[in-house]
């Protein structure tokens, strides 16, 4: 049906030039990846963070910037204590969001 | 969202609301809209609740339309909003209730305004006195109408026959919220909760049952944004931003929308047929969309009143869902019918949106 007007596609120019396809599986799998806004508060509390270089914000840029080795690098740091959930001020389950990327972005599986 | 960490929030951003005797103002768009919401408002809050609300036909627009859409300098609105005062002190109330969530933001930035640069408000005082020979006090108090079924939602909670619990599955209701843009946005210490996470509709939904569900274009807006839908060709931008938060909040599964603007519930609710259609998606479980409710329809839901006598016909997105959900009894049959069993036209279904 033919209104007058239309849905207008997103105007934000994107000069990525990565594929995003496991990115989006992520989304698929843990929707709460895209309420995220960056705040740090997971990287300010994780206990791993200040030896290993370990932070969660860093890992959900890594992946939209398609750096998927580095983040998954930095995730082998994770102990899954879920200090990052506690203070996520979205109530994001970072914990499950970890298990969920190696899930998808560790080839080996394991 | 983490429900300590927002209590912290909200307990800096609250405020006192007065308990009784309020002079309350309609909206200007509400009763084309949704016109039981407002009838509701008054139902509850003086013949359930046993308050004193005092409306007058004689009050006008606020004029935040045109001062939104800058159609007419904000003089003019300070004036019209004046007059509106004036009325208030003439009947004899100090505390003012608007329906509507842009004549709120409205009076709330004129009142700032006068507070900030007090020789404009003896201007607009001449202004009115030339005008139509009037004076005012300024209300001791303003609040929108959301604040007092906020205030209420305990007592409405007690008299409840309807909790907001799915009765196939015993679990809380799905709910997501949607703050008006000029709520608080423009004076966060003026919205119960604050601007970022506003507690109003929240402390509702926790009250009567139900779970709120936090996505990630929350905050966005509903997509009317007046210039946005006003000028026919910026219309796309509307559906757009609509577009982009129901697809947002898709994922969630949500049982229904609860808002507290005039706008926000029709845009939200017309725009999915309108989305339907073009790009036919539809977002609500069995090619259903999502109901979306002003919190009056909820309150008056929850109370056990008729769905079709608080006019959940004249929704877009068919209510029949989420009324099975809550247990809520209705005569299908009945739908159309208007006062005194008058039959009223039936709408032409959809193509892709399933509505009934």
């Amino acid at each position: 049906m033919d209104f007058g007007f239309k849905i207008s596609p997103s105007s934000a120019i994107n000069l990525d030039n990565v594929d995003l396809t496991k990115f989006e599986e992520l989304h698929r799998m843990e929707p709460d990846v895209y309420k995220c806004m960056a705040c740090g508060s997971c990287s300010a509390t994780c206990p791993a963070s200040p030896f290993s270089g370990m932070s969660m914000r860093k890992v959900i840029t890594a992946l939209q910037r398609g750096k998927e080795k580095e983040a998954v690098a930095m995730l082998r740091n994770c102990m899954l204590c879920g200090k990052c959930s506690m203070v996520c001020p979205r109530g994001i389950n970072t914990r499950h969001l970890i298990l969920s990327i190696f899930r998808i972005y560790r080839e080996d599986g394991k | 969202m983490i429900y300590q960490g927002k209590q912290k929030i909200w307990a800096d951003y609250q405020k006192e609301i007065p308990d009784n005797h309020w002079f309350y103002v309609r909206s200007c768009i509400r009763q084309n809209f949704f016109p039981g919401a407002e009838k509701m408002f008054l139902e509850i809050c003086r013949e359930v609740l046993k308050k004193d609300f005092y409306e007058t036909e004689y009050h006008t627009t606020c004029g935040g339309i045109a001062y939104h859409c800058d159609t007419i300098p904000q003089e003019t609105v300070m004036t019209i909003v004046a007059r509106q005062f004036s009325l208030m002190t003439e009947a004899g109330y100090e505390n003012y209730v608007a329906s509507c969530i842009t004549s709120f933001g409205n009076y709330i930035e004129i009142l700032e305004t006068w507070r900030e640069f007090p020789e404009v408000e003896t201007r607009i005082r001449e202004m009115l006195w030339k005008a139509c020979r009037r004076e005012f006090n300024k209300p001791k108090y303003v609040a929108h109408a959301s604040d007092l079924i906020y205030k209420y939602r305990n007592e409405i909670a007690s008299r409840a026959k309807f909790r907001l619990v799915n009765r196939f599955t015993g679990e809380p209701l799905r709910v997501v919220e949607h703050i008006g843009c000029h709520y608080s946005k423009m004076f966060p210490s003026k919205g119960v909760g604050g601007a970022e996470y506003p507690y109003v509709l929240c402390g509702m939904i926790e009250s009567w049952g139900g779970n709120v569900i936090d996505y990630p274009e929350r905050r966005h807006c509903c997509g009317y944004g007046f210039r946005q839908y006003h000028v026919k060709a910026n219309r796309g931008y509307s559906v757009s931003n609509t577009y982009k938060k129901f697809e947002s909040m898709a994922p969630y599964h949500p049982d229904f929308i609860l808002t507290n603007c005039p706008g926000c519930p029709y845009f939200m609710d017309r725009w999915q047929y309108v989305i339907a259609e073009t790009e036919g998606k539809t977002y609500g479980e069995n090619g259903y969309g999502i109901p979306v409710l002003t919190y009056e329809e909820l309150a008056s839901l929850v109370l056990g009143y008729n769905p079709w006598d608080i006019g959940l016909q004249l929704h877009q997105v068919a209510v029949e869902p989420l009324l099975d959900k809550l247990g809520v009894e209705y005569d299908p049959s009945e739908k159309y019918k208007g006062l005194n069993e008058k039959e009223l036209s039936r709408p032409e279904l959809p193509g892709v949106l399933r509505c009934c």
